[in-house]
């Protein structure tokens, strides 16, 4: 840490904070530069990279990116696919191609094969410039959901979920021997019967998970304590 | 200055929210957004829309306020909005929608700054990307003296109320209204106390973000 720099790693800011004075850092996502000054863009915690300096938002709304898998709900139905809810900027549009079997819509109903309000998991296919985004169902993890339960929490929360390799979930899906499937969105699907459970160790990783380091083990000792 | 209370985060549906009262003046501010823009037609193609609404409660006032928008209320709409656009970057989100919902549940006097105040702390809980909180407080002058943050009484006995909303960063202000007769001499002086007085308003919604997310 220099003597320009105002802010130290994982510090909080509020929109508008000066991180550094100088012209020998470099804005990062979610910062921006206004004469010599780097400024944070947002609400979160200050991120230094060598001379890179970034902000990590606190929340903020999922902005979709391909390859990501996301829980969506089928808000329209149109002559050659889906409009569906991702809960994003924008709605995003599930087209024929998209569906792993051929549709021949002279003898099928889309409807019949996703109805309003139906649940899917897809994957991202393609954004193209800021309001189109189409989805997939081609992937192997694509599917509807049938029953279970929908939990929500802020987008920015997702990786702690996961964790590094999957660390975090698989914890979770062991402990609790739940079937879970996380939307990079912010929606989690559970299902099993440790539901409850499953659902507070996700309430406690979403409150803590910005605090506090070490929180898969505390996520495991938490549910081993109380496995039924 | 009134005694100040904020909660940060109170609505939990709310993509962001927050409470702000100026001592009996009570505003609510919820966000939501950025999201799809309906109808099709108000889409702005390069940035989103930000929409504020402004609304009184009916028992927020001694005698009922009608529910529903009123002339005063689209003046406030219109400047609250003005206010806050100038540090949201709504050029990130083309097409989309920024919903502010201000509601009054208590009114005396200085409504429209406790909604911005409110309003600008929901919108950075919200994780909207932002350039700086935007402050407000309004002044006015009584007999020789300057008043900061004028309550239901005191804004009856002034020759002027003036309603500031202020960028601390920028040091720049955002909204200015004047509402009565004053000397040139006079305005500037109560504009500066007004300043000084979203100086302290900024410190203190810092906290309360601060203890909103990290606490």
């Amino acid at each position: 840490m220099t003597k320009d720099m105002l802010k130290n790693e994982r510090d909080f800011v509020v929109p508008g904070d000066e991180i550094v004075k100088s012209m020998d850092y470099l804005p990062g996502k979610h910062t921006f530069r206004e004469g010599d000054s780097i400024y944070a863009k947002g609400l979160g915690v200050v991120s230094i990279s060598g001379r890179v300096v970034s902000m990590i938002p606190l929340s903020g709304v999922y902005t979709p990116k391909v390859g990501d898998m996301v829980i969506g709900e089928v808000k329209e139905i149109q002559g050659n696919g889906w409009v569906v809810d991702i809960s994003s900027i924008c709605e995003a549009y599930l087209p024929l191609s998209g569906v792993r079997d051929y549709i021949d819509t002279s003898r099928t109903r889309l409807d019949s094969v996703y109805a309003i309000g139906e649940l899917l998991y897809a994957k991202i296919g393609a954004v193209n410039s800021a309001d189109s985004v189409h989805l997939s169902m081609q992937d192997s993890r694509s599917r509807k959901f049938n029953g279970g339960r929908i939990v929500r929490i802020s987008p920015s929360k997702v990786p702690r979920l996961i964790g590094k390799m999957g660390s975090m979930i698989n914890t979770i899906k062991d402990k609790t021997g739940c079937r879970i499937s996380v939307g990079q969105n912010g929606y989690v699907w559970l299902d099993g019967e440790n539901i409850e459970l499953a659902m507070q160790a996700i309430d406690m990783i979403e409150e803590k998970a910005h605090k506090t380091s070490g929180l898969t083990d505390a996520v495991a000792d938490f549910l081993g304590g109380k496995k039924k | 200055m009134r005694p100040i209370t904020i909660k940060v985060g109170i609505i939990p549906n709310a993509d962001g929210s927050a409470m702000f009262s100026f001592g009996k003046t009570t505003a609510i501010a919820a966000v939501y957004g950025p999201r799809p823009l309906h109808p099709k037609h108000k889409q702005i193609s390069d940035k989103a829309l930000l929409q504020t609404i402004y609304m009184m409660a009916p028992f927020s006032t001694t005698e009922r306020v009608r529910p529903g928008p009123s002339r005063r209320t689209q003046e406030i709409c219109k400047v609250t909005r003005e206010a806050l656009e100038p540090v949201v970057c709504v050029e990130e989100f083309p097409k989309a929608t920024i919903d502010v919902y201000i509601n009054i549940i208590e009114a005396d006097a200085g409504t429209r700054t406790a909604g911005i105040n409110a309003a600008s702390l929901a919108l950075a809980d919200a994780g909207i990307p932002m350039k700086d909180l935007i402050c407000s407080v309004a002044a006015g002058k009584i007999g020789k003296e300057y008043v900061l943050d004028l309550e239901g009484k005191e804004e009856d006995a002034t020759d002027c109320d003036l309603p500031i909303a202020y960028s601390q960063r920028m040091k720049k202000i955002t909204l200015m209204q004047m509402d009565g007769d004053m000397s040139v001499k006079d305005t500037k002086e109560t504009v500066n106390l007004a300043i000084k007085g979203c100086e302290e308003i900024y410190k203190k919604q810092r906290q309360a973000l601060e203890e909103r997310w990290m606490k």
